[in-house]
């Protein structure tokens, strides 16, 4: 018992697990679920499907943040890769061809490594803070998008690329199990490999690792280029939603959304110690928490403010010296009151 | 003046000190001693307000007190200035003393005279030279140190701590540092003084305190606690293991071979100035020098942790160009700098995390160790370093600085290299870690590792080195065989040589 309550991501697990209680409570057909034409329907599904495009960001960011960095212009980068991706579509001859879509999607992703590549460069190389050096990419980025769609909101249609967002495979949303294999690809290669342990080496201390022959300034530049393919991917992954490349709209907030994952997930934004599964349940818990809103019919305009107590929250479990207050005040409890909470 | 009865502070799962007293009188220079763990820096902190007593009680000036933050210690006339100098490096000399007390007129900082003020605090405590308007940055350590103390006296504190006060100075700024704490002290401070440093505790304190293991050994006037029973005290055991190294190391070296690493003119504007040295096949070198002598900064061109922009360095005869630490590291050559917790440890890692990291990085990002190998290895370091507590999962940023710097050693000793350079590897570390690391690098000499070794203690450099490579402002000055000198030799040296540079039989063994 002492183990799983010690363990970091007991609280997350636990913030999810009430949010689905909560909703169940509210609405008993929450948990509930149709198989239809070899394909799962339900709420639990559709929370699933469109935590897609910020799982990728949000893994993303945890690689980023991991190295003390931070990236503010992965909505951005997600607005361009759309644009590109849509634009490739087209204009192509068979909008409708696998390969076509295929190919789209690799450029969307190449073109999102270059803008991470300048990002990385900017950090590593010219050791310009993270958070200065991708507001650059951030403000400059969606113009860089509306030049591509020449200021127009590009719409295609393609149906392997609505395959994308509405197709779905062992009964899952397709979207979903792009993400979840980006997840477990980014977990093996981290986990299984030594790069994950130099990660945390390099956002724990840069110049210690440095001098133990880690390459710190490689480590961070590849963390902005795969944030940056990551956010790539999710741009495709959104765009393909709506169909369209909406330079403005794809990716907005996202940053933002992407960073209380990792935050959620219990990876510091001091960087070192990272955790991709935490990163998974934090988008979850966001997720959850926006269809949960929807259903109770908070106005869109509102939620930001539920966003920003839950924010206030989780801030407030993680800070150690909040735990120290709450230890005091249980400790300058009367004994009684203790003895019975043991008894208890 | 301030009276300390059985203080206890717990931490969770650990009695960090047990019932510990302590007083310190008005104009008494009092030391608190004890090795890395020993309950010091808990006392400092329990005293300052930092951490909460768990039990015991505080007076100052006969008045019970009780400290819930640092700002209570501070208006209770308690002031501390730490090792890592805690001021504002971008304001002026004259902010960072007057900070919170400038005289005001009509509302507003009345600039002109808080820095008259403020040059008067200073004056007292014979540093009327500096400048108030220059940046606090711009001066050396020392000198901050200095000012930080001019600070503790404008609050008009009656206790000054001084934690570790000499650990980054030279002999001349320990001097006047110590000028300034007699002065204090026959205006009647109480001065509470922690150090590593033995022969600075006999210098200064009327009284030493011992601590060992978070309780309390005794309290003593320092004029009846000779230095042999003091160790003997802190450490809990008799010591002459450091004599046994001083005769394992008396060996001839062969130094007609090709050396393992050759440098000539090697330099780099603004650091140092381009200078020779080889090292030999199981060769203990020392560096030895004042601090900024430039020690630091040639080692570190030797191991490519900064860029060398004149000279050639050859490995085995092989010319070589380190444009990384990771390139010397492959041929070999692997660097532990002095600043331990800066550029050594990586703190939130594990203990054996640290220890098979430099392994890591040089089989590059996707090939892995096995868990077996790292168990291994690890364990084999952990015992053969003696490292404590012998728990590989625990946080190094938690082990004592003694085992901090162990884990660093297992660290270099684990990637096998030819050349291991050491840049102050005990300072500021208990005796007892500091003669199982000599002890240590004298083995591991025998067994054919060459070593550079640098240290403020010339004791240590003597002990352990053959030969002795002298820096002074940034130059190589020259070179003395260790066993054909003693400290005051080396020192007269260090302060008397003539370069190599401009003489051309300069350099001669005195």
């Amino acid at each position: 018992m002492k183990h799983v309550l010690g363990h970091r991501l007991t609280l997350p697990a636990g913030a999810l697990l009430l949010l689905v209680v909560v909703n169940t409570a509210a609405r008993p057909e929450f948990l509930k679920i149709a198989l239809r034409d070899g394909r799962i329907y339900g709420a639990l599904v559709d929370i699933l499907r469109q935590s897609a495009p910020l799982m990728l960001v949000a893994l993303g960011m945890t690689l980023v943040i991991a190295t003390r960095g931070i990236d503010l212009s992965v909505g951005a980068v997600m607005s361009v890769s759309g644009a590109v991706a849509l634009t490739v579509i087209d204009s192509s001859g068979s909008p409708g061809a696998v390969s076509t879509v295929l190919g789209a999607i690799l450029a969307g992703m190449g073109v999102a490594l270059v803008l991470g590549l300048w990002n990385g460069f900017l950090v590593a190389v010219l050791r310009i803070q993270p958070i200065v050096a991708t507001l650059v990419l951030m403000l400059a980025g969606r113009g860089v998008a509306l030049l591509i769609t020449d200021g127009f909101i590009t719409t295609v249609t393609s149906d392997p690329l609505e395959y994308v967002a509405n197709g779905a495979l062992v009964g899952l949303p397709f979207a979903f199990i792009l993400a979840m294999v980006a997840v477990v690809v980014v977990a093996l290669v981290e986990r299984r490999t030594a790069l994950g342990v130099l990660t945390e080496a390099v956002g724990i201390n840069p110049e210690a690792s440095r001098l133990a022959g880690v390459r710190s300034s490689g480590i961070i530049l590849s963390a902005y280029a795969v944030c940056a393919m990551l956010s790539g991917l999710a741009g495709v992954v959104y765009s393909s939603n709506i169909m369209a490349a909406d330079a403005n709209a794809t990716g907005e907030f996202i940053e933002l959304y992407a960073i209380l994952a990792v935050v959620l997930g219990r990876t510091s934004l001091r960087g070192g110690r990272f955790s991709i599964a935490g990163t998974v349940l934090g988008v979850l818990i966001i997720q959850t928490l926006q269809s949960t809103m929807l259903f109770v019919g908070v106005s869109s305009a509102q939620s930001p403010l539920v966003f920003a107590v839950v924010v206030a929250a989780v801030v407030l479990f993680q800070s150690p010296r909040a735990h120290d207050l709450a230890r005091r005040m249980r400790h300058t409890r009367p004994a009684g009151a203790t003895t019975t909470e043991v008894a208890a | 003046m301030v009276e300390l009865r059985s203080i206890t502070v717990r931490f969770p799962g650990v009695l960090s000190l047990d019932g510990v007293d302590l007083t310190v009188r008005s104009g008494e220079v009092h030391a608190v001693m004890g090795e890395n763990g020993a309950g010091k820096s808990t006392l400092i902190k329990a005293l300052t307000g930092v951490y909460r007593i768990d039990e015991g009680t505080i007076r100052v000036h006969g008045e019970h007190r009780h400290f819930g933050s640092t700002r209570d210690a501070q208006l209770a006339g308690i002031a501390t200035v730490y090792q890592e100098v805690n001021l504002c490096p971008n304001l002026t000399v004259g902010e960072n003393v007057m900070l919170g007390h400038e005289p005001r007129r009509r509302g507003r900082i009345d600039w002109a005279a808080t820095h008259a003020t403020a040059a008067v605090h200073l004056a007292a405590l014979g540093l009327g030279d500096i400048d108030t308007k220059s940046a606090l940055d711009r001066h050396p350590i020392a000198v901050q140190q200095l000012i930080a103390i001019s600070r503790a006296m404008v609050l008009e504190s009656s206790v000054l701590i001084l934690d570790e006060p000499t650990s980054s100075l030279d002999r001349d700024e320990v001097a006047r540092l110590f000028g300034v704490i007699r002065e204090l002290r026959s205006k009647g401070v109480a001065i509470l003084f922690v150090s590593h440093f033995l022969d600075q505790v006999y210098e200064i304190s009327d009284r030493i305190t011992v601590l060992r293991n978070g309780r309390l050994v005794g309290d003593y006037a320092t004029a009846d606690l000779p230095r042999g029973e003091l160790v003997t005290k802190m450490i809990g055991r008799e010591i002459d293991d450091l004599r046994e190294i001083a005769r394992a190391t008396e060996r001839d070296i062969d130094r007609t071979a090709e050396p393992v690493l050759s440098a000539r003119g090697v330099g780099r504007r603004g650091a140092i100035e381009p200078a020779d040295l080889d090292v030999f096949d199981g060769e203990v070198v020392g560096l030895a020098g004042l601090l900024g002598s430039g020690r630091s900064e040639f080692a570190r061109l030797l191991c490519g942790a900064d860029g060398a922009d004149s000279g050639e360095l050859r490995v085995h005869g092989r010319a070589v160009r380190f444009a990384s630490p990771r390139k010397a590291i492959r041929h070999g050559i692997v660097f532990s700098s002095e600043d331990r917790r800066a550029e050594g440890i990586v703190g939130e890692l594990s203990v054996a995390e640290n220890i098979v990291l430099g392994i890591r990085a040089g089989r590059g990002w996707f090939r892995n160790i096995r868990r077996a190998e790292v168990d291994a290895v690890v364990s084999e370091f952990m015992e053969a370093l003696g490292i404590r507590p012998a728990d590989p999962n625990m946080l190094v940023g938690n082990l004592s600085g003694g085992n901090q710097q162990k884990v660093l050693l297992a660290r270099w000793l684990a990637t096998a290299p030819e050349l291991l350079i050491l840049d102050e590897p005990t300072r500021g570390i208990d005796v007892g870690a500091k003669a199982d690391i000599q002890r240590k690098v004298a083995d591991l000499a025998r067994d054919g590792l060459s070593v550079i070794f640098i240290s403020s203690e010339l004791e240590e450099v003597l002990r352990l080195a053959q030969r002795i490579a002298v820096m002074r402002d940034r130059r190589r000055v020259g070179e003395l065989e260790a066993a054909r000198t003693d400290v005051q030799g080396l020192i007269d040296y260090i302060a008397n040589a003539v370069g190599d540079d401009d003489l051309a039989v300069g350099g001669a063994v005195a």
